[in-house]
């Protein structure tokens, strides 16, 4: 009953997303006052669909909590043992569920934009509406004819199977329990990781809404850059701390004593990242300078595409991936869409390639503009690995019939010296002017920092790693940070001169004056200490591997484990866990005990290998339970890993989210001030 | 067919490079009959060469962290081959060859995995350069730029102007 | 708006053509990839393509050591998928090894075990402990599994006298009847 009326609602919100996307785009052809009343009748529409979805994904969640099996999504992702909260997660943890997740996410963010104040910018309101409705729509076509997540199992002479009507002559079958979430995916990270790259993924959407409104309505000033620059801000730190949570669910589930394995899949969700980092930077140019509008409008149609894309590699069963879902018929139609969005708005960009024209010419190489260019050009380089070692296995199979695996040498390889370059220009780019730098004025402002650096890289060199990746990497990193925290001081110094403040204040002021900046310089800062965490556990990981009795010991980079006990019962949840007590010593004193252990799904037949950790900012020590029969009198194997420095990675990304904060928190009086002031400009140019 | 190769190369090498080769060798020859005759190899010396391993039933886990039965049996081979004296080299080529060169976590065939991702990043460099040499022609038809921005001031209070310029000039 | 109106610059059509095939070629890729995909396991009613199995030690076809699948035709091919580390496979190694020991005299069919991603001693240790004695040999660098497309092990693809695939098996049989029920209609 439940299951028909979530259906039902489905179809509903379904065909008022059609509605509004076939409104306003039919809406241009009708005189103006006619025309006015239709983009709002699709407003109106598109604000109804968030009701709507989230009615349907509330009667979802209703289903998964209380065990309704008789459902074929809520059979295939929950079981009766699984706790309340993981019922609930189990929304994102299948194919119907996640897309349903999407749309509902899509529906919220495209409403939100549509309750903004258009009154500057009522042309754009039919395209933002066309297209996030068109998206919309797509996704939720899936949900609804595809990938139903309320479809329920009937029994019929030909056997049981899932409709979304009760066929003639059948019952309702309910299977006593259900098969349960993958055992991968039952972990508390998995509640925060794919909502937020999904927030991210679909927050993307907006921004690229404006851009293809722009190009429809043919207004090529950078009005559509301003409206979304807090979008994509957020849409860029969700789609990072995406990233960045999955990456420590992979390193506290997968038990292979990393984060980050180079799986196609995460590619999927790395290369719309590239993309919009790209674009978070050069639209900058454009505002500053007025130039690069062909490019920054490329690059938006990049990451939408790339987000599809994404996400149309994880449920089309192209490639085989540890985060796949299960194959699918609508990888056919994911692919149209990719096609059908992609050649659409390419074709619509060349159609008014002509109008975009830069309102500034360069003038020095070593100009801000130019250092952002070189930026693009090494954020597409590193796309350019990622997508074609994705597409490289593909290609192989199919014109030489040999699959080939593209593995982690092949990405740190090609992006490693790519990276260098990027960390270095995130460096000096700060440094440089907008319009005109030359060598000297840029070597002026470089050079204190640049001294600091070496020093602390000679030390480096006496005390720690000789090590010439790393001490290049040490070098760059310690070159960004002695440039931000110098321009920092610098900016809060003058401050303090000019306005007898004192220097707190001074650095709070400054930072309030241009957020945009100190927040960006925030930023910066926070990935130099993300890389120092990740040069610290690639170039510096150790790992042993032994087979111990009870109170034997093994050592690795002065940490002793000794083997202490070891149980193995059963978990709240059914599963069978096997869990050892391994005390650990560094120089002879006792520091605690960690509890590797292994986890065993009866219901998925999967066993997973949690690691027993204990973090420290100078490393992780990560002890995996590899192997234990109990009948054998052999005794357990350990896997031991010390990850240097691998803290720094997760702080790294605390600093990330407070510089994203300060330079995207809504900024009321200002942002209307703006508005009012460009409005008389724009008026005053309409009157012209 | 390597072999030969491998020949026709070494017959135009410099004397050094054969020193060189012979010393690698001899090394080598030594390390496997220590194994030869040794104890059998430790499970960090399987781990190290597991790890550029992938095998087939574990999609995209290295091999020296699947815990597939199948990989179980893999690790086995590559500790006998150790045991028999194989290198490094010699077991990731008994892999790829018969289990395919997906087994390989690096692609072999360097050139075709490498050369489209140079050539189109210097594709890409070659574009920028072209634009930027494009973009900077009209300078030289109207030199003057504006002489406050030309300069980074380098005393502290011209530092604060340039701030306090480019603050009021934002949006 | 507030800039002058630019003269109208359009891409150079070379570009614009250039780009599109790009495109194109990159779109055509990824559809293959798709398509290969979509695809089950080979379809019954195709013509099976030649391949070659080199045995392990002690198997044999009339003294060779190796087959051409095209050396088999006038008789019906069952080409078996197992692994030593698959539990399903055991279940019905017993079964195979009956229903062979039932057709051999025959000569008129032929059963091929290939094995799927296995090391040489793991596989030895299981033809012997299930006493195999149809030829059975490793799939080398999967060349057979990837062109029959096989989803996992066991699979089972039943091949008649004019190399055509007539059926497949996905999973293990149950019984010796369910082998017998592919064979017998093949040798009418």
């Amino acid at each position: 009953m439940i299951a028909h009326f979530g259906f039902g609602i489905l179809l509903i919100a379904f065909f008022v997303t059609l509605y509004a996307t076939l409104t306003s785009a039919l809406s241009k052809r009708e005189a103006p006052q006619r025309a006015a009343s239709m983009v709002e009748s699709a407003r109106r529409a598109m604000l109804l669909t968030f009701p709507l979805i989230t009615l349907a994904s509330a009667l979802l969640i209703y289903l998964l909590v209380n065990n309704h099996f008789e459902v074929q999504f809520v059979y295939q992702v929950t079981s009766r043992s699984m706790p309340t909260y993981l019922k609930v997660t189990a929304w994102w943890g299948g194919q119907a569920g996640s897309l349903l997740f999407w749309s509902w996410l899509m529906s919220a963010f495209a409403s939100l934009a549509t309750l903004r104040n258009w009154e500057r910018d009522r042309e754009f309101l039919p395209w933002v509406i066309l297209v996030s409705c068109f998206t919309l729509a797509f996704f939720l076509g899936m949900t609804a004819f595809f990938e139903n997540p309320f479809k329920m199992f009937y029994q019929t002479s030909d056997g049981v199977g899932a409709y979304f009507f009760q066929p003639a002559n059948s019952m309702l079958f309910t299977p006593e329990d259900g098969r349960g979430l993958n055992p991968l995916l039952r972990h508390p990270g998995m509640v925060a990781h794919p909502p937020l790259l999904y927030l991210g993924f679909v927050s993307f959407v907006i921004p690229f809404a404006f851009a293809i409104a722009a190009l429809i309505t043919g207004r090529t000033d950078d009005r559509w850059i301003r409206i979304t620059r807090r979008w994509a801000l957020w849409a860029w730190l969700f789609l990072t701390f995406g990233l960045v949570f999955g990456g420590r669910w992979a390193y506290d589930v997968l038990g292979w004593g990393g984060y980050w394995g180079w799986d196609p899949v995460e590619i999927a969700a790395f290369m719309p990242w590239l993309t919009g980092t790209a674009f978070l930077h050069s639209v900058m140019i454009q505002e500053k300078r007025g130039m690069l509008k062909h490019w920054n409008m490329l690059l938006i149609i990049l990451t939408y595409d790339l987000v599809i894309f994404g996400t149309f590699l994880t449920r089309s069963g192209v490639l085989s991936s540890v985060h796949a879902f299960a194959q699918s018929a609508i990888g056919p139609l994911f692919f149209g869409y990719i096609i059908v969005t992609f050649v659409a708005s390419v074709a619509l960009l060349l159609h008014r390639w002509g109008s975009l024209k830069a309102e500034t010419e360069m003038k020095s190489l070593l100009s801000r503009e130019a250092l952002f260019l070189f930026n693009n050009l090494l954020f597409m380089s590193v796309l350019v690995v990622c997508f074609w070692g994705v597409i490289y296995p593909l290609t192989s199979e199919l014109f030489t019939g040999s699959k080939v695996t593209v593995g982690p040498p092949f990405y740190e390889r090609a992006t490693g010296p790519l990276f260098a370059a990027l960390l270095f220009l995130m460096g000096i780019a700060p440094l440089s002017a907008w319009g005109h730098s030359t060598l000297k004025t840029l070597g002026r402002a470089l050079w204190k920092p640049a001294v600091v650096a070496v020093a602390i890289t000679l030390a480096l060199y006496a005390f720690y790693t000789r090590n010439a990746y790393a001490l290049t990497g040490f070098f760059l990193v310690a070159f960004v940070v002695s440039i931000t925290v110098y321009e920092y001081w610098r900016g809060a110094r003058a401050r303090q001169k000019s306005k007898h403040e004192n220097f707190l204040a001074a650095l709070s002021n400054l930072t309030k004056r241009d957020r945009r900046r100190y927040g960006g310089y925030l930023v910066h800062l926070s990935i130099a200490l993300m890389a120092i965490g990740i040069l610290g556990i690639e170039l510096f990981q150790i790992e042993t591997q032994g087979t111990l009795e009870i109170n034997q010991r093994m050592s690795l980079g002065g940490y002793d484990m000794q083997y202490q006990d070891i149980a193995r019962f059963t978990g709240p949840d059914g599963r069978e866990v096997t869990r050892a007590v391994v005390g650990i010593y560094q120089n002879g004193q006792f520091l605690g005990n960690l509890h590797p252990r292994i986890d065993y799904y009866w219901d998925a037949q999967q066993a997973m290998t949690i690691p027993g950790q204990r973090a420290t900012m100078k490393d992780d020590l990560y002890i995996l339970l590899v192997n234990w029969e109990p009948a054998s009198a052999s005794g357990a194997t350990f896997k031991i890993y010390v990850n240097p420095l691998v803290n720094w990675l997760w702080m790294g990304s605390l600093l990330f989210f407070a510089g994203i904060a300060i330079a995207a928190w809504p900024e009321k009086d200002r942002e209307r001030a703006v508005v009012k002031a460009s409005r008389q400009i724009h008026e005053a140019g309409a009157a012209k | 067919m390597n072999r030969e190769t491998a020949t026709t190369r070494q017959t135009t090498m410099h004397p050094l490079l054969w020193a060189l080769l012979f010393t690698a060798v001899f090394s080598l020859a030594i390390y496997s009959i220590a194994f030869a005759q040794g104890s059998t190899p430790t499970d960090d010396e399987v781990n190290q060469i597991a790890k550029k391993l992938y095998c087939p039933v574990c999609e995209n886990i290295p091999l020296d962290a699947c815990p597939t039965e199948a990989c179980r049996q893999w690790r086995d081979q590559i500790r006998e081959m150790l045991s028999q004296g194989k290198t490094e080299a010699e077991i990731i080529d008994y892999f790829a060859a018969t289990y395919g060169e997906r087994a390989a976590s690096d692609p072999r065939d360097k050139v075709k995995a490498y050369l489209v991702p140079i050539v189109a990043i210097l594709l890409g460099a070659a574009g920028l350069v072209s634009a930027l040499r494009k973009w900077r022609k009209p300078q030289a038809a109207h030199p003057a730029a504006p002489a406050n921005e030309a300069q980074l001031p380098a005393q502290m209070d011209d530092y604060v102007a340039r701030i306090e310029e480019e603050l009021r000039n934002r949006d | 708006m507030t800039e002058t109106t630019p003269s109208r610059r359009a891409v150079p059509l070379w570009a614009q053509i250039t780009i599109w095939i790009f495109l194109v070629g990159l779109l055509i890729i990824i559809a293959m990839g798709l398509n290969r995909a979509q695809q089950g396991t080979v379809q019954p009613g195709q013509q099976i393509a030649d391949f070659k199995l080199t045995f392990y030690d002690g198997y044999r076809i009339d003294e060779n050591a190796e087959i051409n699948l095209s050396d088999l035709r006038g008789k019906v091919v069952m080409i078996n998928f197992w692994a030593s580390w698959c539990k399903p496979c055991e279940q019905e190694a017993a079964d195979l090894q009956r229903a062979w020991e039932k057709y051999e005299p025959s000569g008129k069919v032929i059963f091929l075990g290939v094995d799927y991603v296995d090391t040489e001693t793991s596989a030895l240790v299981y033809l012997k402990k299930f006493g195999i004695t149809f030829p059975n040999g490793p799939d080398l660098a999967t060349k057979i599994s990837q062109y029959f497309r096989i989803r996992g092990v066991p699979e089972t693809y039943f091949i008649d006298q004019q190399g055509v695939l007539r059926y497949v098996q996905i999973g293990p049989f149950v019984n010796l009847e369910q082998i017998e029920a592919q064979i017998d209609p093949l040798l009418k």
